[in-house]
């Protein structure tokens, strides 16, 4: 009895020794235990570059800490992929994808998790386009903002005594001088279908400009492209800019690498393009980097002059993710300092980050010098209708391409492109409509 | 004479049609090729040209490298999918068709329906994704292969059973008096008259599979279980501006079945001779 | 003798094929049924009756895409049906280097649908690509094949027939070594000519095989996607979408249940147009 009592309380004491030891391990294991991320990121070179750059940093300080990075396809291929990603649970720890009104689609106060603690270096104007319904902020900035505007070629304006134009009439103007040289006015790629775009999403500032409360008034179906002059300008631009002729020859098949390549190299004296086509320039023309300025897309007024900007892509942690902690761990470092010059280290600066005190080096290229000021002044910016409703129509790129190719006339265009919105706002149930 | 003059006539009338069929059917694939083994810049023109210098074994080495040889994966992956699903289709297909056939009956309607549906309808991604889950099967090989097997089903069965009725009857009742059981009659006496339409179907299937990209890109996520043709869509955009690479790709993933198809080739007209034609 | 017929043929056969079709094709497709009456954005899904399908029909290219969808489809079933029996034929009547031919015309079979549309999209370039660079030098000033809005769908229909042909010369090339050289011997006694002997033997004869090129590339070409999507994306505009596109881009947009009621409906018009015409080949058959 006593032995047994004895052996009793010494198999107990093992034994409690021995789970003690468990949790030990299991707590140290915790802190220790090698996870691997599974990423998933855009095919494009900055994205690839900066990841890598990121992971590779993170792991050299936390060994435990590996990834595994998977390219998806980008544009709504890339978008598609995502969305039965996730709603099949199998998105992995961390995904980049867009912000703004393509973040809303995912349904993000239940498929993603929550991030609002993470965003203490955050500048706040990103929040919002990566804020859930519910207010929870679900993502960290990846990347840089970016500007909607003109790339133009600083040798062809040299060489034709031109200026940066700061009304539409200037820039229709510069054009006629250009062509009149026998050169191409505006490259554009509308083998690239989104690229085709970019005369009405760029337009956005100078809407705003002439109609403060579109964006409101859009999303409760009240304003509408074909009855808003200010908003059917951009159509109108990309007709007229066809009609002129002042486009190059392959325009209906070129793609968005060739109208990077005629810009830089001057092969054609404009592109409209959003500021990340930098990147581009600098891997494939190193030589003609400072070849190339930016400007906003002007407008009707002078006085009146600013640019349309598209904030970052945004990184997100999966709700289905097993490695919630690990992954929200390497975002909060994404979004720090310290990540913010790995990115500029990566690319180089391409534009203004979303993380506070994370100064761009001085020596920036000229594409970028032209942008930053619209960024240093009061009301020069204002951002792209995606980020300020979540109605963007579908088929918005399709309709471009026919108004820039002279398939289709502005007036109709922007009337059709009414009717894809509307189909929009109502499967993604909106109230009004 | 008149023999000379066909035999003329012949030789004429071949080489117009070498010559037609050298511009419409071997220049694109010329083109692959020479773009395949320029330089960069030189590829990036797209021109119909001779390259002034040839980088084959570069370019190869490159395409095989990128991201972690991450082709030598594809291949293998593709292969195992191609190989299994294969098999499956050649032995479950032939059995349908050989009871379609042989055993006409009210539910051969419903069967029948069925391959007009397996035809006809394109499938429905998401609602497969639940049921692969459900079965612990999503992002697995062996899930592709019977996905690869549900949506290619229709084809074999229609092949086989048109097959199948020009194998007399009186076979299996012979094998069937000498004691054979069901199975037996049909794995040791059908299958194997079956072998030239089989032939068809291998290549057909397995050329349709391995260039399958859709059902691989929504079923079999996840980077270790890449297939050629997701490593032409993922390098499409790494490539953009280098054609060389993209082209060698296209070069590189177009051999598998170029294989399957010289070591087949003289077979498959025999397997469509009896086989689809009765359809 | 009946009881024993049964247990040669029994019905355990079918079992593991419909074990896979059922579980991965059938309940899926069924299950979408469903979704196509909802609002369905993969997360969740509303019941909205009937509103997805009224939506399709209000899609404004719809109409358009019908159109290209049957103009696409009979224009690449028919030039393959006839472009496959000529070939065939030629193929078949020993021509020199005939075996080295048959494997040409099969080559473009061989590549994917993706390596195919890069390398149409780079030779049908209006500017630096060969076709056009080719007519150039004979004096003809080449289309902008791809991207004009008037051509886009049939120079999509052109690779499509350069892809395919070949498997309809194959099948053909089957029907035609099923002909017994007898009928043509008894119709040469006749003084048939060659051209003669084509349409009253070689057609007659070969329809087997006729039926199934017929259907399968007619089926094909109201499904046809892939091309479509590696060349124009159904561009420029919508100059070229078919049925399948539009359905697609539905997809892409993330509306999934009007995606799924456009299937139902793509699916309704190839089961229209296909059934009756089996049903018409059959009867034929029958007839002969």
């Amino acid at each position: 009895m006593k032995t047994k009592r004895e052996e009793t309380k010494k198999m107990k004491t093992i034994r409690l020794s021995a789970a003690l030891a468990t949790a030990i391990a299991v707590c140290a294991g915790m802190a220790q235990a090698e996870v691997t991320l599974s990423v998933t990121i855009d095919g494009n070179q900055d994205t690839i570059n900066m990841m890598d750059a990121l992971t590779a940093a993170y792991t050299a300080a936390n060994p435990d800490v590996t990834f595994e990075i998977e390219n998806r396809p980008g544009g709504a291929e890339g978008d598609n992929l995502v969305k039965t990603r996730l709603a099949t649970g199998e998105a992995g720890d961390i995904l980049q994808y867009n912000s703004g009104s393509l973040f809303q689609a995912l349904n993000p106060a239940e498929q993603l998790a929550d991030l609002s603690d993470i965003q203490s270096n955050v500048i706040d104007s990103f929040k919002p386009v990566v804020t859930a319904p519910d207010g929870t902020v679900r993502g960290v900035p990846f990347g840089s903002a970016m500007g909607g505007g003109i790339y133009y070629n600083k040798k062809i304006y040299a060489e034709l005594g031109l200026s940066v134009p700061k009304t539409w009439d200037e820039f229709m103007a510069n054009n006629e001088k250009i062509k009149a040289a026998g050169k191409v006015a505006v490259a554009q790629t509308y083998g690239d279908t989104w690229s085709s775009q970019l005369f009405v999403l760029a337009d956005f500032y100078n809407v705003q400009a002439a109609e403060p409360g579109f964006a409101a008034d859009y999303t409760a179906n009240k304003a509408k492209y074909a009855t808003s002059p200010a908003a059917m300008a951009g159509f109108q631009h990309l007709e007229d800019v066809f009609k002129a002729g002042y486009l190059n020859e392959d325009f209906g098949v070129a793609k968005f690498d060739d109208g990077v390549r005629m810009v830089a190299t001057g092969e054609a004296a404009h592109y409209p393009m959003l500021t990340f086509a930098l990147g581009n320039i600098k891997q494939n023309f190193p030589d003609n980097v400072n070849d190339v300025g930016f400007f906003a897309q002007p407008g009707p007024d002078a006085a009146k002059n600013g640019l349309t900007v598209w904030m970052p892509s945004a990184l997100y942690v999966p709700a289905s993710s097993e490695n919630q902690d690990a992954a929200k761990a390497f975002l909060a470092f994404v979004a720090s300092v310290e990540g913010c010059n790995i990115m500029i280290e990566a690319n180089g600066a391409t534009g203004p980050f979303l993380i506070k005190d994370c100064a761009l080096p001085a020596d920036v290229p000229a594409s970028v010098a032209d942008m930053l000021p619209y960024f240093q002044s009061e009301g020069m910016t204002a951002p792209a209708l995606e980020f300020l409703s979540p109605i963007k129509g579908p088929a918005l790129e399709q309709i471009t391409v026919e108004v820039g190719s002279g398939i289709r006339p502005a007036a109709e265009a922007a009337a059709l492109y009414d009717q894809d919105v509307e189909k929009q706002a109502k499967q993604l149930g909106l109230p009004n409509w | 004479m008149s023999l000379r003059r066909t035999a003329a006539t012949r030789r004429n009338t071949g080489l117009l049609a070498l010559a037609v069929a050298t511009v419409v059917f071997i220049l694109p694939f010329l083109f692959i090729f020479l773009t395949a083994v320029k330089t960069k810049q030189e590829a990036a023109l797209l021109l119909f040209t001779w390259p002034e210098q040839w980088q084959l074994w570069q370019n190869l080495v490159d395409v095989v490298k990128t991201r972690n040889y991450m082709l030598l994966l594809a291949y293998f992956n593709s292969t195992v999918i191609t190989a299994g699903a294969v098999a499956l289709l050649v032995i479950f297909g032939a059995m349908v068709g050989y009871v379609l056939q042989r055993r006409p009956s009210g539910w051969n309607r419903l069967i029948y329906a069925c391959v007009l549906i397996g035809l006809m309808v394109p499938p429905a991604v998401v609602p497969t994704i639940w049921v692969l889950q459900g079965l612990n099967l999503f992002k697995t090989i062996h899930g592709m292969i019977l996905i690869q097997v549900a949506y290619g089903l229709a084809f074999s069965v229609l092949l086989y059973r048109g097959f199948i009725s020009t194998i007399p009857r009186d076979l299996d009742e012979a094998a069937v008096i000498d004691g054979a059981k069901p199975w037996q009659v049909f794995f040791k006496v059908i299958l194997p008259l079956l072998k030239p339409v089989t032939v068809t179907l291998v290549v057909v299937q397995s050329i349709a599979i391995f260039n399958d990209f859709t059902n691989p890109l929504y079923y079999l996520p996840g980077k270790d279980n890449v297939t050629v043709q997701l490593t032409l869509f993922n390098f499409q955009s790494q490539f953009q501006s280098q054609f060389n690479l993209l082209f060698m790709n296209i070069l590189l993933v177009t051999i598998p079945p170029l294989l399957v198809f010289v070591f087949f080739n003289r077979q498959i007209v025999a397997g469509m001779t009896a086989g689809a034609v009765k359809g | 003798m009946a009881s024993r017929r049964r247990s040669t043929y029994p019905y355990w056969f079918v079992l593991p094929a419909a074990v896979v079709f059922v579980t991965l094709f059938l309940v899926p497709t069924v299950a979408s049924f469903w979704f196509s009456m909802t609002r369905w954005d993969l997360f969740k899904a509303e019941f909205i009756g009937w509103d997805n399908y009224r939506q399709f029909f209000k899609e404004p290219f719809l109409i358009q895409g019908l159109v290209n969808t049957l103009i696409y489809a009979v224009l690449t079933s028919a030039t393959k049906t006839v472009l496959g029996l000529l070939l065939a034929v030629l193929l078949t009547s020993g021509l020199w280097m005939q075996g080295f031919l048959r494997s040409v015309v099969f080559f473009p079979v061989l590549v994917s649908t993706i390596g195919v549309g890069i390398t149409f999209a780079a030779l049908m370039h209006p500017t630096k690509g060969v076709i056009n660079l080719a007519l150039g030098y004979l004096g003809i000033d080449g289309p902008a094949w791809l991207s004009d809005p008037a051509l886009a769908l049939y120079s999509v229909a052109l690779i499509d027939i350069w892809k395919g042909v070949g498997l309809a010369t194959l099948i053909y090339i089957a029907g035609l070594a099923a002909i017994s050289p007898e009928y043509y011997e008894a119709s040469r006694i006749d003084g048939a000519t060659r051209w003669q002997q084509f349409w009253r033997v070689t057609v007659p004869l070969v329809r087997p095989a006729t039926v199934t090129v017929v259907t399968l590339s007619l089926i094909g070409g109201l499904r046809s996607f892939d091309i479509i999507w590696a060349t124009t994306k159904g561009g420029p505009g919508f100059a070229s979408d078919v049925l399948a596109s539009v359905i697609y881009k539905q997809y892409q947009a993330g509306f999934y249940g009007l995606a799924t009621a456009g299937n139902v409906i793509l699916f309704l018009l190839i089961a229209a147009i296909i059934l009756p015409l089996t049903w018409w080949f059959n009867k034929r058959e029958v007839d002969l």
